[in-house]
């Protein structure tokens, strides 16, 4: 079914930008900025050129499910278990290394004019490179250890970079939670997979008779589908498997309970934020789970958890992004409520809407975080809502292009970000994977906080470029702004090393979502292209008319489906609309309006968190492991080693003391002891 | 007979309070007399076991040489007596009970099954007597000439040593 | 008729005190005569060994230690004169120097 192809290709697109790296960190220091920047740019528009190259030229085989193998060396080979460090083109990596590449160079293009000035220039950009070339590895994996690898490059580059201001306490903090955090989640992806291997004999995703290897996912497939239960998480098999695979999504992705370290991340610069954490990183989680999606359809009380933690996230992140000040936060907690969205897209088996939608939110997510970034450098590195305001008569272009952003992300009708959060919203409504009440039960909640993304949205937009012109009320310096040189003066335009990716970004914002168009908007000529061919990768999708499809009566479920769509998409469209006008009256007239105390407090979480698990530690390590283990135990045992040591020599040496009386003494006794020793025996 | 019985322990008691004696006396002087008084007594014993060219010779040689050498020696160096005593290690003369206890109890203990062995009869005349001259002398020419060539020289070295020890700086 | 043993347990007595004695004396001269007196002990074994069991190879073993004896005193005490000319005092206690 699967035919396999070598394509060498595939190890120049992640070498190259472990190339910049190298060539950064060793001898960047000595460049100048523009040679740095070169160096950086070209390698990824290097990936970026081979992606589109290899995507256009393989075309027509990745659509029919064929898959491409770069076969590299093996790199463990112990008894059973073998891990080769191999690379995999099939349509789901294919898309991704596309957008990754492609947003990723214009990214970089924007760096280039966001960090002019900074001292550790060469630093970002080795980072950056360095952390390009993680996630490409995680991407084009095809086994679970080199992902492995990948997944926690990505996190040691997100650290670096969060850390970027290694002078600032508050960066160097939420460097190490964001590790931390994610580490807890790495945990449990490293027991999935070895539960894995355990189970299928194999970490590698399909089989491969050139090398000799077969799948897990093969494996997978033949499997019976575990029961829908409670029980069936602890049970050892394919549920616990994918139950544990989805905690390192959790971590990597920001979803409920690990998302804390997103927020804080904010502290790095802002191209980081657009890249790693609202475009690459954070959707590995995502990529993972779809690609173990044989995994996930066999399981199907992972894939309740994984939907039921998706739409609570996206609610929950969705109430406390409308009562944040500062922008970048709040594009931060919008881009939790996305990744809910995304899992929550996976959790009832629409795999394909998914990544359709970790696709268009790339693009406008990344849009909108490069927008806050030149609104924040022209407003001279202030981030306070509060404190903007009128900017849209001296930033035009900005402003412009995060308009693209805003509706995009609201789903106004047309734009990218409409079609594959309908498309969301419609499998989630018409799954069948769930039990009775929850996908109506999901649906709703996936509603109305896409109404919440619209208002929140909107208020951004508004307090940022319309009202009255807040900056000059309040002081220059702001608590905030990571490198404050307050000087105050007027917002200016960002330099076109700047614009021009906001611009490009803005484009794809605006057409990407058209590879996606759903069925019923085509007019029945064409289905949904990238629907079509995700599916060759993925798990096929699972609504209540797909299954009935093997059936019979084909035409009445058509039409029957045809209607339920309709009637979601104009819901759809309606709550886009209702929420933007809402938002746009409300925040008009009152833009400093206060937000409930809790949800600017972020519920407390963070100060629970701390009370309940982060304080007991360190008081324990305190007063346990250090005060005693450490220092009566451990200290105390090679002290007392050595005091040992000096009571006996300090014993001993009262027998050398020069006095012959005692030495003779010592022999008389010594020659007793003979004596008696042989008179007793 | 009981009359060996008596003499010998007239004599053992001699010795042995003579020996105490060493230890009690505060003045070496008085401690090398009465190891005179047991070198006396041990010849006589010497002698109740037909040793007789011994019992001479320790009173020739042991009393009457080696101990003059002492006497002349304690003399010349005439320690004065109000000079002060240092002892380090005080707790050593507390040993001395102890000590003597335990090595008197393993003699009793290693003793008794030898307890019943007398002496044998001499044959009368003195080539096959133990303990004569004569045998003594035979013996020392023929089966042990090596030891006793031996012993000369290290008289030799003796008398060269102590000559070079006692010598005066510069002289 | 003594018993041998009677000999041999006086000389393991005399030599007990010997022993204790140079221990307990801490003039060098008389702790030179105990060294003496438990060489002494030590002949009176022999020579009673010897007389019992009619080998006169332990008489002959106390003419040399006789003369052993002779050659040490002689050596001994130069020994003991030439540390008494560096100290002034015969007290061994004091020559300790060689300790920790």
């Amino acid at each position: 079914m699967n035919f396999f192809h070598t394509e060498p290709l595939l190890a120049i697109i992640i070498m190259a930008p472990l190339i910049g790296a190298a060539i950064l960190g060793l001898l960047g220091k000595r460049m100048g900025e523009r040679l740095i920047g070169l160096i950086a740019c070209s390698t990824v528009a290097m990936s970026a050129i081979l992606s589109f190259y290899l995507f256009f030229k393989h075309h027509a085989e990745l659509e029919q499910g064929q898959k491409f193998y770069d076969y590299l060396f093996t790199w463990i080979s112990v008894g059973t278990f073998r891990a080769d460090a191999s690379l995999l083109l099939d349509s789901l990596s294919a898309i991704y290394i596309l957008f990754i590449t492609f947003v990723a160079f214009w990214i970089h293009v924007f760096a280039t004019g966001y960090m002019r000035g900074d001292k550790g220039y060469w630093r970002f950009f080795a980072y950056m490179n360095l952390f390009m070339f993680s996630m490409l590895t995680l991407v084009l994996a095809d086994n679970f250890l080199l992902m492995f690898v990948g997944w926690e490059g990505v996190g040691l580059c997100s650290y670096l970079l969060i850390g970027y201001y290694f002078t600032k306490d508050f960066a160097n903090d939420a460097a190490k939670k964001a590790f931390i955090v994610n580490r807890i989640g790495d945990f449990g992806f490293a027991l999935g997979v070895m539960l894995l291997f355990l189970k299928a004999g194999s970490i590698f995703y399909f089989d491969d008779p050139a090398r000799g290897i077969h799948g897990a996912f093969n494996w997978a497939f033949s499997q019976v589908h575990d029961p829908l239960a409670l029980s069936a998480i602890f049970a050892g098999g394919i549920t616990t498997i994918a139950v544990l695979l989805f905690v390192g999504a959790t971590g990597k992705s920001a979803q409920l309970p690990l998302y804390v370290w997103l927020p804080d991340a904010m502290a790095g610069p802002t191209p980081v934020s657009a890249l790693i954490h609202a475009a690459t990183m954070v959707t590995a989680g995502v990529y993972m789970v779809a690609r173990a999606s044989s995994i996930y359809t066999h399981a199907p009380t992972a894939m309740m958890i994984m939907a039921i933690i998706g739409a609570a996230t996206a609610l929950f992140a969705a109430t406390i992004g409308l009562a944040q000040w500062d922008i970048k936060k709040v594009l931060a907690y919008s881009t939790i409520s996305q990744l809910g969205y995304m899992f929550l897209a996976c959790g009832v088996g629409a795999f394909g809407a998914g990544i359709f939608h970790v696709f268009t939110h790339a693009f406008f997510k990344a849009l909108l975080f490069l927008g806050a970034g030149s609104v924040i450098i022209g407003m001279h590195h202030e981030q306070d809502m509060r404190r903007m305001g009128g900017l849209k008569k001296y930033m035009r272009i900005t402003c412009l292009t995060m308009l693209a952003g805003w509706l995009a992300i609201s789903g106004f009708p047309l734009l990218s970000g409409f079609f594959s959060k309908d498309e969301i919203l419609f499998k989630t409504f018409t799954s069948v994977v769930l039990p009775a009440p929850w996908p109506r039960i999901l649906w709703f909640i996936a509603a109305v906080t896409a109404l919440l993304t619209a208002v929140y949205m909107t208020r951004l937009i508004v307090l940022t470029f319309w009202g009255d012109e807040r900056f000059m009320d309040a002081d220059s310096a702001s608590s905030h702004s990571n490198e404050g040189h307050g000087h105050a003066g007027k917002p200016h335009e960002s330099p076109k090393s700047m614009l021009i990716p906001l611009i490009v970004l803005a484009a794809g914002a605006i057409l990407v979502g058209f590879v996606g168009v759903p069925e019923i908007l085509s007019v029945g000529q064409t289905g949904n292209y990238f629907e079509h061919f995700i599916h060759q990768s993925v798990e096929g999708p699972t609504t209540q008319f797909d299954a009935a499809d093997a059936g019979g009566d084909w035409y009445r479920q058509f039409i029957e489906e045809q209607r339920v769509e309709w009637i979601l998409l104009i819901v759809s469209t309606a709550i886009a609309l209702i929420g933007m006008g809402f938002g746009w009256v409300w925040f008009k007239r009152k833009p400093l309006w206060e937000p409930p105390s809790l949800l600017e407090h972020k519920y407390y979480v963070d100060e629970v968190y701390d009370a309940a698990v982060v304080q007991p530690i360190k008081q324990g390590s305190i007063n346990v492991l250090w005060k005693f283990i450490d220092v009566r135990i451990i200290d105390g045992a090679v002290n007392g080693a050595g005091q040992l040591a000096d009571l006996f020599g300090g014993t001993l040496r009262y027998l050398q003391s020069g006095l012959a009386r005692s030495y003779v003494a010592l022999v008389v006794l010594g020659a007793l002891l003979i004596i008696g020793y042989f008179v007793i025996r | 007979m009981w009359h060996e019985k008596v003499l010998f322990i007239i004599f053992a008691v001699i010795a042995i309070a003579s020996a105490l004696n060493i230890l009690l006396q505060r003045s070496p002087l008085y401690s090398a007399l009465s190891l005179i008084g047991t070198l006396l007594s041990l010849s006589a014993l010497y002698l109740t076991v037909h040793a007789q060219f011994i019992a001479a010779v320790q009173i020739v040689v042991y009393a009457g040489a080696i101990m003059v050498l002492f006497i002349f020696v304690i003399m010349l160096l005439n320690v004065p007596k109000d000079q002060p005593q240092i002892e380090k290690q005080k707790g050593l003369r507390y040993l001395a009970i102890p000590f003597a206890g335990l090595m008197i109890a393993e003699m009793f203990y290693v003793l008794r099954p030898i307890r019943l062995t007398t002496l044998p009869i001499q044959p009368g005349n003195p080539e096959q007597a133990v303990g004569t001259t004569w045998s003594i002398g035979t013996a020392l020419f023929t089966d042990y000439l090596l030891p006793f060539e031996v012993t000369s020289v290290l008289i030799l070295m003796a008398l060269v040593g102590a000559m070079v020890l006692a010598r005066r700086e510069g002289d | 008729m003594v018993p041998l043993s009677w000999y041999l347990g006086l000389s393991a007595m005399l030599f007990t005190i010997g022993a204790v004695g140079v221990f307990i004396k801490r003039n060098a001269i008389t702790i030179f005569l105990c060294i003496e007196l438990m060489l002494n002990a030590v002949n009176l074994t022999l020579v009673s060994l010897s007389g019992f069991f009619g080998d006169v190879g332990g008489q002959l073993f106390v003419f040399i230690v006789m003369t052993v004896a002779a050659a040490e005193a002689a050596v001994g005490l130069a020994i003991i004169i030439s540390i008494f000319r560096n100290r002034e005092s015969l007290n061994v206690d004091e020559v300790d120097t060689l300790k920790l």
